[in-house]
């Protein structure tokens, strides 16, 4: 057989890794024909929606549902006492805590759940919030963390011994009736040590401040429990819809076979949808109680009141350096307000998230880390907003603390991390405080940021704009933002990562089609990363089909093999790892019937693009597509007929991507505002599937590190009260604020995962915050300032530059 | 987010209009392009039993540019103001102004009418109304009468609009010299940190006239008489600027809210005013 077309146009055709395939969702997404949960409307569908405690802190001594009952469409109103026989009044958090479902006795956050009104429709649901009538008694209200482990207030009674005494919690000890947890990583004495003997010790105290991950999408789901079948269908907004599942028949006790969770098209989800809600469950015993399926959305106050925050950690370091910059060690103290209940979404034996990456991209010999958990009258979360585990936190600390010690040292920060780089040579590198990092070239993307951006020649500009200052010449200030992170991401290894014990594996089963397509099922789900574009792209490049005749489908739990879900940047290092091996078991049986169908032994054929060719006899071959067929109607002995394969994959350790970045921002010092002249982001996340999809994502997760740096927060008052609960207040930028981004690359492959990659959708934001931050604290540095807390908006830099003496 | 019941009306003259607000007294409210008054309903901090919504009611729309003066119906939406090539030439302060509020989509929908009559103090045509020394007309059940923005506005939400009345019209004496309108805000579709609206004469090198608005710095707009007259007889020297920023400083009232303390509201707001003369100089 001849053949027809050239290997390099074969490649073309199969759209496989590396290329910048369009992404097969955005058909629907740009037309309006998306399938959200907000979408489906089921015969009968009733609406459910809550009544939310006004009070950040108050006993609940009655709740009077008489008038609700009566408003015309309101069927039911569920509180805790209707769920207390179910037991399903208060639920597992993914932390080891419980929280209540509704409210108990008592609300301790603003916003709280406190009744389910249950309608025939949303209009009639909230006119059956406004007439029930709950009767609150004010408690004191803490806001503070440090107040809170002070306290003799009682947040939390359920966690305390009749006796008065505190019982240990999920992850040990407590120090107080208000206290979670202390945990910490790494040598405590030889730290503290190194920083007594040290020549040099910067310190600073920061707070990266509460925040929100806000999806666009809101949260919701519809639940319809089929009571002449018993089976339960849950559709939400479900991160991880495998793990809803489980947690749904153990709390429920409905067997798992028994409940299918859909999990359909999601809007963004960065951490925000990775948690159970109150929602889910009374959604849930709201379809059990009427027979009917019942749908609750959130509204956007609800969504930034009371689903899951992120961040809220203060954060005090040390670290220690010879008068070269040579850094020797490194402490840091956490003290994390995790609000009302411990819901943060992290892998159970790690309550602080991998915070102990917070050595960053460093050689640093000793290091030190504890952090102590604190409830607060707030909402519960402490989730990954578009990061790994507590990673932005880690990076934002060690990239501040880097600038501090280069202030200390009167030194370049550029080349005060250049010097304490972890060598090329030097990996794996085991750290301080216990990870291994697969791989890494800090040096190569330094020096290729810095030269890009031409960092002297802006340096010497900034001379000039302090000097032009001084003079009266501008009011303007200039900033150079650097940051250079490294990534821990891709959880993880089942030997030491599970949520709710189930180890966090993921999975993709293949069924190749008798013509050659094919569809595969993951155990995670897309929520805008295009999945569906990228997996399909692996197994083009593994299986030799082309990606447009391979369909990727998740989240419908009836069909897709088992997984822990997508949050983390955990999908390209853990289900794209389990494609491509499910991809080379295909290939493995397609090379045996090849080599049946060419009459040579399987050893005498060989994998090229989209075909077996017997080797040294290129003309003699059997495509992909061919071999497909084959599969399904030849009778090949010792073989199965069929093509199919599934894989589970442990990832044997994580994956670290890095980068460097640089910002430069001019600030008007009289009004605060920042103007973000330029904006150079280089990624190195390891071997690249699609280009266009990892600049893509780099936009966005850096205008989500934008919004962070520059204004976007959760802030309460003394009272508890949310002050930032609508749009208006909480800052979610537009393409308007948004600079220009310039892309760049390098490709350090990771050694253990089968196709080099090692996820891309966080690293922007986790690399992103220090460097707007950094930019914004680096043009004060000029004029004394050492650390100032982020959010960087424009009363709170006039703020900087009032304090600094800047406004005469 | 979801309003409480109401009665929609759709009236298709202002006598229909009338009729309604006389029947329901201040249980109805008229709407124009809802963007003001919708999310108060949604929010449920606003009572609306009676929506008279104003879109099939003749005589609400148009701009007509006069000798004189300019009027514009209250229905004539921010887009209209922006794309009206002749009002850009007669009153270009409105087009900048305009620009600077919310976004397109809200701008397609939101009308002049509605940002002037609601008295939401973080509006941006009150107070550059005040600046132009407009006039509205206020129909009621005894006819017609002009109310001066000037005059207009007593509280926040609270204005010179008797419940029984509707706000059809601005008249807009022809502006004359330079123009400006300036305004900080924390992001596309925020009310202003502060803004100032300047609309300033040069006769021969010393000013003239000088009319001075800002916005969002008290519960009312705020028309600083003083402010302009500190200008008024000055080339706008340094020392002009510093006078009329102090006149402004007096005639403010700030309060504390997410946009920041009210010593930095006040820093702003000299700032954004002495920015404001100093274009509008550059253009009287």
């Amino acid at each position: 057989m001849k053949d027809e077309i050239s290997r390099d146009d074969r490649v073309a055709n199969l759209k496989g890794m590396g290329c910048s395939r369009k992404r097969v969702e955005d058909a629907r997404f740009t037309q309006g024909k998306g399938n959200y949960v907000d979408d489906i409307k089921l015969d009968g569908m009733l609406f459910g929606d809550f009544v939310r405690s006004p009070y950040a802190h108050a006993r609940v001594t009655n709740i009077d549902t008489s008038a609700a009952l009566k408003v015309p469409g309101v069927l039911a109103v569920l509180t805790a006492a209707d769920l207390a026989p179910l037991g399903l009044h208060w639920m597992p958090t993914l932390a080891g805590d419980k929280q209540m479902v509704l409210a108990d006795g008592k609300v301790l956050f603003q916003g709280q759940e406190v009744a389910f009104v249950v309608a025939v429709d949303r209009y009639a649901a909230a006119d059956g919030i406004d007439a029930v009538v709950v009767d609150y008694e004010e408690l004191p209200v803490i806001v503070d963390p440090f107040e809170s482990q002070q306290s003799d207030v009682v947040l939390r009674e359920d966690l305390v011994a009749l006796d008065g005494s505190i019982p240990p919690g999920a992850h040990g000890p407590r120090k107080h009736h208000n206290h979670i947890f202390t945990w910490s990583a790494g040598d405590k004495d030889p730290t503290l040590e190194v920083i007594a003997n040290a020549e040099v010790v910067a310190e600073a105290s920061m707070y990266y401040h509460r925040t929100h991950p806000c999806p666009l999408e809101t949260c919701g789901c519809v639940a319809s429990m089929d009571k002449v079948n018993g089976k339960l269908t849950l559709w939400g907004t479900f991160q991880a819809p495998h793990a809803i599942r489980t947690v749904v028949s153990l709390i429920s006790g409905i067997e798992e076979h028994n409940i299918r969770v859909i999990s359909p098209d999601i809007g963004g989800g960065f951490g925000n949808k990775v948690g159970a809600y109150s929602g889910y469950v009374c959604s849930v015993v709201a379809s059990i109680v009427t027979g009917k399926p019942v749908k609750w959305i959130e509204d956007r106050m609800d969504n930034l009141m009371t689903t899951a925050f992120a961040r809220d950690y203060h954060m005090t370091g040390k670290i220690a350096a010879t008068p070269e910059g040579r850094i020797t060690g490194l402490w840091c103290h956490v003290t994390a307000d995790h609000g009302a209940f411990d819901a943060c979404a992290d892998p159970s034996k790690f309550p602080a998230g991998f915070m102990n990456i917070c050595t960053g991209s460093y050689d640093i010999p000793t290091a030190f880390l504890e952090v102590d958990g604190v409830y607060t009258n707030k909402a519960p979360g402490g989730v990954s907003y578009r990061c790994s585990f507590r990673v932005t936190e880690a990076v934002y600390f060690i990239e501040r603390m880097i600038e501090v010690l280069a202030i200390k040292l009167n030194m370049d920060a550029a080349e005060l991390r250049r010097i304490n780089f972890i060598r090329k040579e030097q990996f794996p590198y085991k750290a301080a405080l216990g990870w291994e990092y697969d791989s890494g070239d800090y040096h190569t993307a330094w020096d290729k940021a810095l030269a890009t951006v031409d960092y002297a020649g802006l340096r010497a500009e900034q001379a000039q704009r302090v000097a032009d200052f001084k003079a009266g010449k501008t009011r303007k200030i200039m900033g150079i933002g650097l940051s250079f992170f490294t990534e821990i991401v891709g959880a993880g290894p089942v030997k030491n990562c599970d949520i709710l014990g189930l180890g966090m594996f993921d999975s993709c089963e293949i069924r190749i089609h008798p013509t050659g397509s094919a569809i595969a099922r993951l155990g995670t789900i897309s929520q805008g990363q295009g999945h569906a574009t990228t997996f399909a792209q692996i197994l083009a490049s593994e299986i030799g089909l082309p990606a447009d005749s391979i369909t990727i489908e998740e989240g419908d739990t009836d069909t897709a093999p088992y997984g822990l879900g997508t949050y983390g940047s955990r999908s390209t290092p853990v289900a794209g790892a389990a494609t491509a091996m499910a991809g080379r078991k295909i290939r493995a049986k397609a090379q045996m019937i090849a080599a049946w169908l060419l009459e040579v032994h399987d050893n005498d054929v060989e994998f090229d693009v989209d075909r077996f060719v017997v080797k040294g006899s290129p003309e003699r071959f059997k495509t992909m597509k061919e071999i497909a067929f084959a599969a399904y109607n030849q009778a090949i002995p010792g073989l199965e007929p069929g093509l199919e394969a599934v894989s589970y994959y442990d990832p044997p350790n994580m994956t670290y991507p890095f980068g460097a970045y640089v910002c430069v921002m001019d600030i008007d010092v009289d009004t605060g505002v920042t103007e973000i002249r330029r904006f150079y982001a280089l990624d190195d996340c390891g071997t690249r599937i699609n280009p266009m999809i990892i600049e893509g994502q780099v936009h966005g997760g850096l205008t989500e590190a934008l919004a962070v740096a520059l204004g976007q927060e959760i802030a309460y008052d003394k009272m508890g009260n949310v002050k930032t609960g609508t749009l208006m207040d909480f800052f979610l930028p537009t393409a308007w604020e948004v600079p220009n981004y310039e892309t760049d690359f390098t490709v350090t492959p990771s050694p253990h995962h089968p196709i080099g990659a090692k996820g891309v959708g966080e690293s922007p934001h986790v690399g992103g915050v220090p460097c707007f931050s950094n930019a914004v604290q680096d043009a004060f540095r000029p004029f004394g300032n050492i650390h100032t807390n982020m959010p960087h908006d424009h009363w709170r830099i006039w703020q900087m530059a009032n304090k600094l003496g800047l406004h005469g | 987010m979801i309003p409480a019941a109401f009665d929609y009306h759709r009236p298709k003259d202002i006598a229909g209009v009338l009729a309604l607000l006389a029947e329901h007294g201040d249980t109805a409210r008229v709407m124009a392009g809802g963007h003001s008054l919708i999310p108060m309903m949604k929010l449920r901090m606003t009572d609306v039993q009676h929506l008279i919504d104003l879109q099939d009611v003749g005589g609400l729309s148009g701009i007509e540019i006069g000798s004189t003066s300019i009027r514009i119906g209250a229905l004539v939406t921010q887009a209209e103001l922006i794309d009206h090539a002749r009002l850009a030439i007669a009153a270009p302060i409105l087009r900048e102004a305009a620009l600077q509020i919310a976004d397109p989509q809200v701008r397609y929908m939101g009308t002049i009418g509605g940002n002037v009559a609601n008295g939401d103090p973080g509006n941006d045509m009150p107070g550059l109304m005040q600046c132009l020394n407009a006039s509205f007309t206020l129909a009621g059940p005894d006819g017609e009468r002009q109310v001066a923005a000037r005059e207009f506005y007593e509280a926040a939400y609270v204005t010179a609009r008797s419940d029984d009345e509707v706000l059809t019209a601005v008249t807009i004496p022809m502006p004359a010299g330079g123009h400006a309108y300036e305004k900080q805000k924390r992001k596309i579709g925020d009310y202003a940190t502060a803004a100032a609206a300047v609309q300033i004469v040069n006769s021969g090198g010393t000013c003239s006239s000088a009319a001075i608005a800002m916005t969002n710095l008290s519960d009312t707009p705020v028309f600083s008489e003083a402010a302009g007259a500190a200008l008024v007889g000055s080339s706008v020297d340094n020392a002009a600027l510093n006078a009329a920023v102090a006149a402004m400083l007096e005639d403010i009232d700030p309060t504390e809210d997410n946009r920041g303390p009210v010593a930095f509201k006040k820093h702003a707001a000299g700032v954004i005013l002495r920015r404001a003369i100093e274009r509008a100089w550059s253009r009287a």
